[in-house]
This record gives C-alpha cells, structure tokens and sequence, in this order.
C-alpha cells in the first residue's frame, strides 16, 4: 500500500492523517492558519512524517479538502468581479426567486446579490431555448464592455448569458475578447462552470467560482510550491464536493467545486466503513461543535444533489442562501452541536441553536466567559462527560458553572431544576436531529427502517444511542479515529468527476439522438477530468432526472449502459414508473414524463473490502469506575460503567448503562444498549434488554 | 421525565410531521400555484375539530380558512358517521378555503377504536371544469364543479361514483384525482406518524397535548396583543378593481379579549369572480396581525381564536353564494396592508408602508397566430411581483412577494415549456417610494410570443391608477403600467390579446417609502445612485 497523507483544513482546525504501508494510521489535528492556510498544512505533515518515520518524498499521494473557498464566500473575502448576462437579465441575482425564505418576519433581511449592481454589465445577445441565435451577439458593444472592464481594474469576470447551456457560443466568444485585451485576467463562463438551467442557480455559480478563483488558484500553486520545497514531489489531488478526486488544475479553474469538501469527506469515511461491514442501508451522522450533518448512503455510495445553498444567512434556512449548481454529496445540516445554545422562547418552548457558543468562549463549563447554557453544559449536568477527562486539551469542565447556566438560561423560566432543565435541553436537540433525519429521509424518498447508523465526529457518540432508539434503527457503528473522519474519508475517495448538463426531452417526441450525443459528450468530458489523476479502469454512471409534464420536482431515475433507440421512450417511461413509485408510494399512469436534467459520473475502480464478519461478545469489559448518569428510558438516573475504549481487545463487551471514553469524545450507552468491539476497533452497538 | 419535556418534544413532532406533510405534497403537485407559490396547507386537529399545530407554507390564506374547515366536515358528516378507514373531501369555497380550486382533504384517526382527531390538508388543482380559472364567471356555478362535503373513502372503500364524477368534469383528469390521492395519502402518513407517537408515549389521545398547546400559545397570543393599546382604529384603501375602483374600508376593534375587524364600507360585490368569502378575508387579517405583533407564534386555534371579523352581506370582502370567487386572492392580498395601516396609529414603529400587494401573475392562452396552422394551444403561468413598502427601520424589498409567499419561475425554464421569449426581468430603477426608507422597488418585465403563437389573456393587474401609499412622511411608489412597445396602452384588467409580432412591457409597481425623504442617510443616497437603483 503506498504512503499516502489526507489534509482537511477546517474553520479550527486542521486535521492531517498518514497513512502507512502496512494501512496504519498516525493522524495529528492543528490549529488552522487564516492568513495562509499551508503553513498549517506543512507543519503538520512535518509532523506527521516525523511521528511515522517516514521521509515525505516516500509519500506517494497528497489529497486536501479545504473550507476555504466557503469561508471566502461566507466572508465576502474573494476577487474584484464583475457579472456580465444578456440585455434585460441584470438583476437575476439580485432579484433571486421574488420571495421571502421566512413568511413571519416583517424585517427579514435578504442576502445582498455577491456582485452588486454598478458590477454587473449587458450585452445585447439571445438564444431560445433550443439554442438558436435570436438576437446575434454585439461585437461592438462587447468591446466596450471589455474596455470598461479592463479600465475599471477588476481582477476576475463572471459570465452567464440566458440558455448559455444549450449553446455556448457567445460565451465563449466573449471570453475571447476579455482575453484579448487582458490576458491574465480570471474569467469563468457559466456553459464550462455550471452547465445547467435556471438562470439564477447558474449565474450565482458561476459568479461565486469566479469570485473565490484568483484567491484559490494562487493557494493551490503556493501549496503545491511549498510542499516541493520540503521534498513531498508526488501529485497533489483535491477532493471537490461531489466526493471524488481532480487535479489541481482543474481544481484551480472550478474552485466553487471545492465548497463542501470537508463534510464530503465525512460522508465517504462512513460508506467505507459501511463497505467495511457490509452495510447496505447507512445513515451517517456527524456532530461537532456548531451544527450536525446528516446523510444516507445506500450501497456503499452516497448520494449526490445537483445543487445546494451556502452561505445561508439566517438560521440555516432553506433560501437564505447562495445556490449553488454543481454536484454535491446530500446531506441535511442543522444547528445543532455541542456549542449550540440553549434558550427559551414566548410559548415556554426550549429551543437550541443555530448560535453556538463556539471554542470562545465556549460552553458556560468552560469557564471562560461563556453564560449561556449549551448542549455540551446539559451532558455534563446529566453525568455523560466527566470533568476532568474532556475530549479538548487543557480544559477542565466545570459542572457548577454548567449547572448555573442553565438554570439562569432555561430553567428558571420553566420553573425547572438544573437536572430537568438539562433533560429538556438533551431531549429537545435530540428531536431536532431526529426529526431532520426523518425529514431527509422523506425528502429523498427513503423509510428508515432497517438502516445502520454511522456516528462520528466530536459530539456524535454522546447523541447517537438516543437517536437511533427516537428513530427506531436496531444497530449503531462508532468507528475509531471518528475525530479526523473527514481526512481519513479523503483517502478512500475514488478519482471521480460528474459532468451535468440541462437538455429538456419528454416521451410524447423523444429526441434519442440528442440524448445519446450529449450522453457521450458528458462522459468525454467527465473522463477526461478523471484521466488527469488516474490511468484506472473507470466506471460510468449515468442518471437523468424526470417528472410528469405539470410537475416542478424531478427524482433522479439511474439509466443502463447503450444507447438510446427509437422506442427508448418507452423504456424509460418504465424505468421513471418504477422510481416514481419508491419515492412517493404510487405511480399516476398516461402521463408525458419530461427528462430535465442528464450527468455522467466517471470514477476509478476502487476494490471493496471483503466485509468484515461481525464479532460477536466474546468477554465483559473491566469498567474503571461507574457514575450515575440520566436514562432517558429509564427515566432516571442509573449506575454507568466508564470504561476506556483504548486498549479494548476485539470482542469485548459492554452493557449498559455504560460511557465508553476516549481521547476525543465519549460514547453513551443507555440501559438497554450492548457495544461489543469489532475486527477494526469499531464500536457495534445493539439493542439488548429492556428495550424503548 | 418531566411532563413538561415530554409535550415539548410531542408538540416538535406534530410540527415536523406536518412539515413532511407538506413537502411531499409540493413535489408531487400537478398545479404550478402548489410547487412555485406553496398553494397548500397541513395541519392536525383534536376531536373537536380544533387545530393543533399547522405546516408553514406559502398561503397565508390557509391560516383561517383550513382551522376553520374541519368543524365544517364534522357537522356535515355528523359525528355519529365518523369511522375508522374514512377518508373525506370537499371544495366547497365557504367551507374550504375560498374557491373551487383548493380541494381539502380530512381523514379521523382512531387510537384503540377511539376517534381522537383529524389530519387535513388542502392543495390548489390544476382544474375543476367550469370556465377555467380567471375572473370571467358571472356565477360560483360557471367556475367549476362544486364537491359537497362528503365520504371519499368509506371504512376503507373508495367512493368510485364520486371519482368518476370528477373525472367527467374537470380537464387533465388525471393529474387532478392523482392531486386527491396525493392529499389523502399524505393524511395516512400523518396519521400512522401520529398513532406512532402516541405510542411511543403511552397515551390514549392527543386531548393533553392540545390543551398544552392552546395554554401555551393563548397566554403568548394575549401577551403579544398588549402591546397594542386598546381602541377603535380605521383604515380604508383603493384599489383598481375589476372593471372599477374598490374601496377596502376596515374598522378594527382592540380589546382585553382579542382583536375584530370590521369591513363595514367596503365597495359592494363585484360582478366578477374578484369576490373573497369572509374566511379568506379574515386569513389574510390575522397574518396581518400576527406577523406584526406575534411573529413566533405558530398556527393553532388558541392563536387564532382572538381575531374575529364581520361585514355586512353584499361587500366584496364577504361573497356569499352563488356569487363568483374564484380569483379572491387578488383583493384577498389587500387586506393584509388595509388593516397594518389601521393598526399603525397603534405600533407605528412595527407597520411598513403599503406595497404592491397583488401580484401581476401573468396567466395566457398562447394560440396559433394563424388559424391555418395547427398549432396545440399551451398554457402559460408566471408569477411576478412588484415591490413591497419600506420598514420603519429598513429599505422594502424589491420584486418580491408580500403578503403572499410565491415565488418566481425561471425564465430559462419558461421558455422550456411554451412559446414564450421573456426579453427583459430587470429592476425597475425609480419606482420604490422616497422615504428616511425608500420602497422597494418594481420590475420590468417584456414577453412576446413566438414559434407562431399569440397570447390570449385575462390581465388582473392592480396599482395601476392606484398607487401603494407611503407612511410617516414618505411618497407613493410609482404605479404600474402595461403596453405594447408599439407604445399601445393595454387595460390592466380584462382579456386582452398579444399579437405575434409585439412585446408586453410590464412595468410593475413600487412600494411605498417610510418617513421624511430628507432624513435618508446620506450614504444611502449615494448608493442608490451608485448601484442605479435611483437616477
């Protein structure tokens, strides 16, 4: 196995991990450097070689996910731009979708457009919607906004014309003529970045990659510089949103693919180690400090969407953002962490989050500054984390300060004690998460029942056993090392690339030879991304997405290899059918079915492990101590084992009530919960005994 | 665990349920008002026939109207013929919610053979037969088929004459009774949800949720209504109309129990279908009200309950049948600023200046522009709005949607699916009234017709001779207009026709600005000249 080293820049921290040949790891967490996020990165990887032994030119593969690209969105921190669209489609992203993400509020703020409008130039153009030139292109007023353009100094220029994604050719000619006149400047054209309908979604890709590009493009090559310099010459690989590889040049031109990579590395940790176990059925939970990300993975692979929001302003809510049309892995994510604060509202209602208290000042037990009572406060009020043996280094929580606050955050306005108020607190952010498990289920057509939970991150295994029991799930994974998931994920992501074009066809007049045609150019397209990384066997998959004639929402229906006949309509009238009829329960029959949307993902070939055999309780534990701690079941408290997941030999079991310690966090058991350790270290929790 | 803990996360839940309710029903929608403008309602009710807990959705004319809706199918079916595995439906507009178009669907859930309460949920469909849906009607008899409250599903059978029925007298039949089977699917869903949790927490009935509920929310709701002194307060607005000015008049009463409208004044009925049934009115007033004093509160009949209306038969705020309904939203839409304008003198620090209001959605009949061509006649929708009134503390917002939650479409994806081109949807530059906040401001917006068609139309465009007022000192924003860009004036009300050749030009209407005009920061002032929303 080569020597391989994972790089995941976060808001905090930095988490590195090497892997070694014999598929070991040594993995080291630093603070993140905002002002130039390699030099984190470097002394990190000194480190870690260091630790491994290793010389960093044995390492054969350096893979980085990084948050960068969001926070420069977030924070408005990107590149002079200016917005050029078609004669009379100025406002698109100002105007957004006409409505108000939150109907109760008088003084809702919308977020403000990310190019303002004295940046935002026209040029008399036009095609309909099947691509045809309806007004030609005016070379004579596109020259004069490429001299405003040049002369007003902008640094990067964004471009998107009206149904650019049918026929890019007036986009490109355009991109030409800024070239021309100044040849290093950054333009991005909306028919490469973001080749999709709707005109808002794609003018605010496009807008957002040319935005973060000269930022992004002069990391990446300092980057890679840099790491040359200390001896690492061996490719570096970024991991982009949909969960696979690319190059760093490709990485450099799409930037805004780079959004999520993090959270997208967690998603592929957990379908490993759903392979690993042979899982089919998955839902991954992840939980730190400020928010939790919910995911399925259905057959080892997680599932992609076609867009997504950043950036969301108010309380993560749907609208309140910035969208974003490029494939993303799936996942719901709500304000709900460790941090997250607690507080009453008007109706008597305990609500928690989205503010989190953050690592300044932190939870009120940190006794540095915070008051308000967190999630983190209530697990130490009801004995699910001890003191002294806190996950973070050099701080020592402080149940007196915990207990205060919330009392003064929640319990006294409900006439509570600190040991109901913290109940309260717990089962409130549990239901939250559980019901956005549900949501997201119902939302992509899934029932529950019968999935696997994953749980990792900081704050996952203190929530998990009370999730699944609130859900209804039999079996639970806590893998090892689930403080650098998102790293370690990194390293088990294939080279992939998903190409996505719109093209509007339906089955009453099925343009068969449209589709095949742009079914081989996304895949030309899409290999060719790949082959920059790998000379792998590659897989191809192809999905379309398709509604009745009158709907607004498509599902996503998968297609085979071949191509499309004369008769495809018919085919594919049964394969949407058979999908309708999943998602939703029950198919409506004699209706024209429309094909929206077409990709083509191309991944490398990667090996699935041979499942692992479950192991079964082999000997009890040895607890080091026990502590009373709150059963929700039970309804009470009930004596809990500690016991030290370090050193537990494969087949020890745990019944609880029970907390299982660990360097980075703690897993709760419930009365009615078993753990036995497994094969890799993993954590198998089931239900045993009195049961919800 | 504490009681009080356990109703917490009880009454999370319902509104979750309620919330998936309600997503499911969006997507699998056929009616383009359900998917773009959240057309439809979800909600819980005890046994009694009280709500619990409602999804929020787009329509603020929901609010009322569903609440309302399931006392009616109680008395109606008759207590004694609720059964387990019964499913029921109706369209009626005075016992639904306002017009033949939103069909509402309840279904009784039972928990150990007991009746408990109901799951209901109502969604726009794409047709019920009569004329279509516009505004030409004379009679509520020519807009459509009209469903008495009655069993859809008996004890577990489907009522198949009644099916049948409605597939004999609506157009796309198909995506209608799919639209029906979606709505009672998605009360099964709720109700098994609900049957789950009761379960789960060991109770017979939701009777001690609901009345934690309506403590809870009452006490928050009378809370929220002492901030307005108690008196009498009057407003009255006009507004274009149909084929006539309207004057929406609204005396509202504050009180120790809660707040009445009163639409005494208002201009008589219309003889087309612009006429709203007292309920719809009253959704529109309570959103009015709690968005200003109570934005937290969720839906439920305790929160309701204190905000009562009247009016004397006979005026447009209050159609009795058989008089035409079918597009009440647009004076609907109205009442929400006539009566925060009359609550202003009380909260004048809360109330923003009056907006656009109605949308201008554009609803045509794209036909062949030469009757030789035999070219399918296809329907196009869009939803556009103008701008809404400058806040207190805050500029309106421009081209978006007040008091209604719709939302715009594509132009990409409206050029897609009809023989339309959308040649200009851009700001409206001077258009959103001047005030220390300016209103938000309108659009434009050019369509023609191509690929050989025409448009028909029934225009129902309002603030055109009647202007959305300004507040403490701010002026108007600037009124509508529509013509040809031959420069022919179009009526902003009627059927109207869009030859082959010519462009639409919609100039949509501002909202109006808030306090002195003299008082604007200086920076602001700047920016708007800046960024060219001002010249």
């Amino acid at each position: 196995m080569p020597i391989r080293i994972g790089a995941d820049v976060g808001g905090t921290f930095t988490d590195l991990v090497l892997e070694q040949n014999d598929g070991s790891f040594v993995s080291t967490k630093v603070l993140t450097t905002h002002a130039g996020p390699e030099q984190g990165i470097l002394a990190g990887v000194q480190m870690l070689a260091e630790e491994a032994g290793v010389s960093l030119s044995q390492v054969e593969q350096f893979i980085h996910g990084t948050t960068l690209a969001t926070n420069a969105l977030i924070e408005r921190r990107g590149a002079r731009t200016a917005l050029v669209t078609t004669d009379g489609f100025r406002d698109v992203i100002e105007t957004r979708t006409e409505s108000r993400f939150e109907q109760y509020d008088l003084n809702i703020v919308l977020p403000t457009p990310l190019i303002e409008r004295k940046d935002r130039y026209v040029i008399s153009e036009r095609l309909n919607a099947r691509g045809e030139v309806l007004v030609p292109f005016d070379e004579v007023g596109a020259q004069a906004v490429v001299d405003r353009i040049v002369a007003a100094e902008y640094e990067a220029v964004a471009v998107g014309f009206i149904h650019s994604y049918v026929n890019p050719v007036h986009e490109r000619r355009f991109r030409e003529m800024l070239l021309a006149a100044q040849p290093d400047l950054s333009v991005s054209i909306s028919s490469e970045v973001s080749p999709q309908m709707r005109e808002f979604e794609r003018f605010n890709t496009v807008a957002a990659n040319a935005y973060v590009q000269p930022l992004m493009a002069s990391y990446l090559f300092r980057l890679e510089e840099e790491l040359k310099r200390l001896g690492a010459t061996c490719p570096l690989y970024l991991i982009h949103s949909g969960g696979g590889l690319i190059s760093v040049e490709t990485a450099a031109a799409f930037p805004v693919r780079l959004v999520e990579s993090g959270p997208a590395g967690g998603a592929i940790f957990a379908a490993d180690l759903a392979a690993k176990h042979g899982k089919e059925r998955v839902l991954s939970y992840d939980m730190g400090g400020t928010t939790a990300k919910i995911a399925i993975i259905e057959k080892y692979t997680p599932e992609t969407a076609k867009t997504f929001e950043v950036a969301r302003t108010t309380r993560f809510k749907k609208g309140s953002g910035m969208p974003i049309s490029i494939p993303v892995i799936e996942m719901i994510e709500i304000g709900a962490g460790g941090g997250s604060i607690a507080s009453v509202d008007s109706l008597g209602q305990i609500r928690i989050g989205p503010h989190s208290a953050g690592s300044e000042p932190g939870p009120a037990a940190y006794d540095r500054g915070g008051l308000d009572p967190t999630v983190t406060d209530a697990n130490l009020q009801l004995g699910r984390l001890d003191p002294s043996t806190f996950g973070a280094k050099d701080i020592t929580l402080s149940p007196e300060s915990a207990a205060t606050a919330i009392v003064a955050g929640v319990g006294d306005a409900l006439e509570m004690d600190a040991e109901t108020a913290a109940i309260g607190i717990a089962e409130v952010v549990d239901e939250n998460m559980t019901n956005a498990a549900r949501v997201h289920a119902v939302e992509n057509g899934k029932d529950l029942a019968g999935f696997t939970m994953i749980a990792f991150g900081g704050g996952a295994p203190l929530h998990a056993t009370r999730l699944m029991d609130k859900l209804g799930l039999d079996e639970l994974l806590v893998p090892p090392g689930a403080g650098v998931g998102s790293a370690i994920g990194f390293l088990r992501a294939p080279f992939a690339y998903e190409a996505v074009r719109s093209f509007y066809t339906n089955t009453d007049a099925f343009d068969h030879e449209g589709a095949n045609r742009m079914l081989t150019e996304l895949e030309a397209e899409a290999s060719q991304f790949v082959r920059e990384g790998t000379d792998a066997k590659l897989t191809v998959e192809r999905q379309v997405s398709m509604r009745y004639k009158g709907q607004g929402w498509e599902i996503p229906v998968r297609l085979g290899g071949g191509t499309f006949d004369a008769f495809a309509a018919d085919s594919l009238s049964t394969v949407f059918t058979k999908a309708y009829e999943e998602f939703f329960g029950r198919a409506i029959t004699d209706l024209t079915i429309e094909a929206v949307s077409w990709s083509v993902r191309v991944a490398s070939v990667q090996t699935k492990p041979d499942a692992l055999a479950t192991v079964e309780a082999a000997s009890p534990a040895t607890p080091l101590t026990t502590r009373p701690i709150y059963d929700p079941i039970v309804g009470g408290r009930v004596d809990a084992a500690i016991v030290e997941r370090d050193g537990l030999p494969v087949g020890a079991s745990i019944q609880g009530p029970a907390i299982i310690i660990e360097s980075q966090t703690s897993t709760v058991l419930g009365s009615h919960h078993h753990a036995v350790v497994q094969h890799d270290g993993t954590l198998r929790i089931t239900i045993e005994g009195a049961s919800a | 665990m504490s009681r009080e803990v356990d109703l917490q996360i009880m009454w999370n839940r319902v509104i979750s349920i309620l919330e998936e309710q309600a997503m499911t029903l969006v997507r699998t929608a056929f009616s383009t008002s359900v998917r773009e403008a959240g057309d439809l309602s979800a909600g819980v009710f005890d046994r009694d026939g009280r709500m619990v807990a409602q999804a929020v959705t787009g329509t603020p004319g929901h609010v009322n109207t569903m609440a309302a809706a399931v006392g009616h199918f109680i008395n109606d079916i008759g207590p004694e013929r609720i059964c387990a595995g019964d499913v029921y439906i109706t369209n009626d507009p005075w016992k639904g919610t306002g017009h033949l178009h939103d069909i509402t669907v309840a279904t009784p859930v039972f928990q150990n053979d007991v009746h408990i309460g109901f799951f209901a949920s109502t969604a726009h469909v794409v047709d019920v037969g009569g004329r279509g849906y516009g505004p030409d009607a004379r009679e509520v008899y020519e807009e459509g088929i009209r469903i008495p409250i009655m069993k859809w599903v008996d004890r577990g059978r489907l009522n198949d004459d009644l099916v049948t029925i409605i597939k004999m007298n609506v157009r796309e039949s198909d995506q209608v009774v799919g639209d029906i089977h979606g709505l009672a699917a998605s009360n099964e869903t709720g109700r098994r949800r609900l049957v789950e949790m009761l379960t789960e927490f060991d109770m017979d009935d939701i009777d001690e949720l609901a009345e934690f509920v309506f403590e809870r929310t009452g006490r928050a709701t009378m809370a929220a209504l002492e901030s307005v002194p108690k008196g009498v307060y009057r407003n009255t607005m006009t507004v274009d109309g149909y084929n006539s000015p309207v004057t929406l008049a609204v005396e509202l009463t504050v009180t120790d129990e809660g707040m009445h409208a009163d639409f005494t004044g208002t201009s008589a009925i219309s003889p087309f279908g612009v006429n709203v049934p007292i309920t719809y009115a009253q959704a529109y007033f309570t959103y009015g009200m709690l968005v200003a004093l109570a934005p937290e509160l969720p839906n439920n009949f305790a929160s309701l309950a204190p905000f009562t209306v009247s009016a004397p038969t006979g005026v447009i705020l209050n159609a009795q049948h058989p008089d035409p309904v079918s597009v009440r939203h647009v004076m609907g839409h109205f009442v929400t600023d006539l009566c925060l304008g009359a609550i202003a003198e009380a909260i004048p620090q809360t109330v923003p200046a009056e907006g656009a209001g109605a949308l201008w959605n554009f609803q045509a009949s794209a036909r062949s522009a030469n009757p030789g061509d035999e070219l399918p006649p296809i329907e196009l929708l869009m939803f556009n709005s103008g701008g809404t009134g400058a806040r207190p503390e805050l500029d309106g917002l421009t081209a978006t949607a007040f008091p209604s939650g719709v939302r715009t479409m594509s132009a990409e994806a409206t050029e897609q699916v009809g023989p339309i081109i959308i040649w200009r949807k851009e700001i409206r530059e001077n258009s959103g009234g001047a005030g220390r906040q300016r209103g938000g401001m309108g659009q434009v917006i050019e369509i023609s017709p191509t690929d050989g068609y025409l448009f028909e139309f029934s225009a129902m465009f309002d603030r055109i001779d009647n202007a959305a007022r300004g507040r403490a000192g701010g002026e108007d924003g600037a009124s509508g207009k529509v013509y040809l860009d031959d420069g022919t004036p179009f009526s902003g009300m009627g059927k109207q026709t869009v030859p082959a050749d010519r462009r639409l030009i919609l100039e949509l209407p501002g909202g109006g600005g808030f306090g002195d005009p003299a008082e604007r920061d200086p920076e602001q002032i700047e920016n708007d000249k800046t960024q060219g929303y001002v010249s």
